[in-house]
């Protein structure tokens, strides 16, 4: 198992230092109008001066060195155009933290309400008319089908345009939550979440109900009936365990996603978070800003991965590669 | 007649009729089955593949499909009718704790997640009173019961780290960690090597001695019956035609589709020549069947067979069978040559 793991880690990091090279390369290949503000009025002496300045001079392997050298000190270089000379790590830890909040807070409600969702829909099937699944997979259906524009702005407009009230009912009370968010007031977060988390909580509910399914049918769940296990216990012990296995591998992926933010609901609500930021620095053609994202996005999703792989060989004994070892 | 379960009838079918509804269509899928299953003897049910034998047994543990449904007839166990059992609840008293079962493909029939172990413990913390360390210590025993070699290094290990015998083995402990009366065999060597599939037998076999348990094997191996039964009942879509002591069926069959199948066992065969096989095909269930259900694929059918379900004659005391050849009215109609050979060498057809 520690062999396993090790390999895994080793091969992990080979996988970052090909994508950072290859996304390096292909950097340089870009104008150098990009990097300077007044292209045209400058002289050639001032283009090379410049060009010096940013070590763009050098040749690429060694400016492939340095920069490495620079990410292993933590370092993940400065803003050119986007916020010139602002180091990207302020500007990454102002931003990611927001995204962070918004994104675990509306991950735990998706899981916490799609998970349930998933169970009742698939114990569902076996009654007769199967209405918690027809209902479920209603839902299902429009969240994945709508475009998500669509749903956002509908919890946006209803959630904060007095839609929802209580007028009918003569008490003078209607929803008007915020419609902008605003870094601290906590009553701004809660329209965001619930965009973040409607389409999770179909997700999870989707792909939950169709592992159960699937387990439930299994030879093992008719032996466990056989031998007189109640149908809950199955339920619990037997069908959903087994179905969380091929789900919770993508489970540290989602976790560390949360960090990127998401483009739409954040412009929407003007969140300050990471979402819009890699799209922005792209326009501008900030060149270090792209490198210093696409590391971030490359070393998040093969450290998902990595954490998803190892969670699932924790949680499925056969997927222990080793076998001398003791698994668990 | 309030209950037909005596001293030693343990299980009692009558007049069972078992139907499924599919795609609108009402499948019979059993027509009418009246069986007797005395304590402590092994009963085999033989039949080809579709003719109901795993419905028939599934009924007796409330294991049917969702579209099945008890239309007619009446299960006794132990002064109970199970065909009024309704909820889980009634059906967990009979589940495991009086009937258990081992099904045909170990492979699957384990949780791969769990240790073998714990499987097994599940089944002794449902049935016997023990608790934590005792609870272990009697799964632990059930794994050396049923001949597996360092039970306690075997028990925290998973079912992928067992071979296909082994984890049959595994499935037959966990059905004695029950401690059912009763022990429903399910094809429980089909999916097995040859080698393997007489240490299985055999530990059935002592297990029912040790255990004093009432055994019900469903095959279509008649090698199998030949080695462990003591009763044999032959089905036919959806029908017993024919039961009797081990010896009779296999000496003395008397129904045409006894013959048949007899015939089909490759054992019989003359080198050189084709295998014997059955012409035709089961007749479809969805429609009502009418006279004896193996006459159209029957080449001696006397015209009654066509008209008018033969009622059961009676051979001996434990052996009768549902054909119109047994009716004094009937003309003498001889079982085929290498039958009545069969009978002559005196020999089982081992398998």
């Amino acid at each position: 198992m520690p062999k396993y793991i090790l390999k895994r880690i080793l091969r992990s990091f080979l996988t970052m230092a090909i994508v950072i090279t290859v996304v390096f390369s292909l950097l340089r290949l870009m104008p150098i109008e990009g990097y300077f503000e007044n292209y045209d009025k400058l002289s050639q002496t001032q283009i090379d001066l410049g060009l010096q300045k940013l070590g763009l001079t050098d040749p690429l392997p060694k400016q492939l060195w340095n920069f490495g050298k620079q990410l292993l000190s933590g370092d993940l270089g400065t803003s050119i155009r986007y916020r010139k000379g602002v180091s990207i790590n302020t500007i990454v830890a102002e931003k990611a933290p927001i995204s962070l909040q918004l994104g675990l807070t509306s991950l735990a409600i998706a899981l916490a309400l799609g998970l349930p969702l998933g169970i009742l829909m698939s114990r569902s099937t076996r009654t007769k008319w199967k209405i918690g699944d027809k209902l479920g997979t209603v839902f299902i259906v429009i969240i994945q089908a709508v475009p998500a524009a669509a749903y956002h702005i509908l919890i946006q407009f209803a959630g904060s345009q007095g839609v929802i009230n209580l007028h009918w009912l003569g008490v003078d009370w209607s929803l008007k939550l915020p419609m902008l968010f605003k870094v601290g007031d906590y009553r701004t977060y809660i329209l965001p979440i619930l965009s973040l988390a409607i389409g999770n909580i179909a997700y999870y509910a989707m792909w939950l109900r169709r592992y159960m399914v699937d387990e439930a049918n299994k030879d093992y769940i008719k032996l466990a009936r056989a031998k007189g296990v109640p149908g809950g216990q199955i339920s619990r012990r037997h069908v959903f365990r087994n179905a969380m296995v091929p789900l919770i591998q993508y489970i540290p992926n989602s976790i560390l996603f949360t960090l990127m933010g998401s483009l739409y609901v954040e412009s929407l609500y003007s969140i300050p978070g990471m979402g819009g930021l890699l799209v922005a620095v792209i326009k501008r053609q900030d060149n270090n800003m792209v490198l210093a994202l696409v590391v971030i996005y490359s070393v998040i999703s093969i450290l998902g991965l990595l954490f998803g792989d190892l969670l699932m060989a924790l949680l499925d004994p056969r997927i222990t590669l080793s076998s001398k070892e003791e698994s668990r | 007649m309030s209950t037909p379960t005596s001293n030693n009838v343990i299980l009692s079918f009558q007049d069972l009729d078992i139907r499924f509804t599919l795609r609108g269509q009402t499948l019979n899928a059993i027509r009418g089955i009246s069986l007797d299953v005395y304590r402590g003897e092994s009963l085999a049910i033989v039949g080809e593949s579709g003719s109901g034998k795993s419905v028939f047994t599934k009924s007796a543990m409330g294991l049917l499909d969702a579209n099945g449904v008890i239309a007619g007839g009446h299960i006794w166990y132990e002064g109970k009718d199970l065909t009024t059992f309704t909820r889980e609840k009634e059906w967990l008293t009979i589940r495991g704790k009086e009937i258990a079962m081992v099904m045909q493909d170990p492979m699957t029939s384990l949780n791969p997640l769990k240790t073998v172990g714990e499987q097994i413990l599940e089944a002794v913390l449902l049935h016997q009173d023990l608790r934590g360390e005792a609870a272990k210590r009697a799964a632990i025993q059930a794994l050396a019961a049923v001949g597996i070699d360092d039970p306690e290094r075997r028990y925290k290990q998973y079912p992928h780290e067992f071979s296909g015998g082994m984890r049959q083995r595994v499935v037959i402990a966990i059905a004695v960690a029950c401690r059912p009366k009763i022990l429903i065999c399910d094809e429980p060597t089909t999916a097995l090597d040859v080698t393997i599939q007489a240490q299985i037998l055999d530990l059935i076999k002592a297990l029912q001695k040790k255990l004093d348990l009432t055994t019900i094997y469903i095959t279509h191996d008649l090698g199998v019956v030949a080695n462990v039964a003591d009763r044999i009942a032959v089905m036919y879509a959806g029908d017993i035609v024919e039961v009797g002591r081990c010896e009779e069926v296999f000496y003395d069959p008397k129904h045409p589709y006894t013959w048949a199948l007899l015939s089909s066992l490759p054992q019989l065969g003359v080198k050189g020549q084709d295998l014997y096989s059955i012409q035709g095909t089961p007749p479809n269930l969805f429609y009502e069947v009418k006279g004896d259900a193996f006459a159209p694929r029957n080449p001696q059918a006397l015209n009654i067979d066509f008209v008018e379900r033969p009622p059961f004659f009676e051979v001996s005391p434990t052996h009768k069978a549902r054909t119109w050849l047994l009716d004094p009215r009937s003309p003498k109609v001889e079982p085929p040559e290498h039958i009545r050979h069969l009978r002559q060498k005196g020999g089982y057809p081992h398998g």
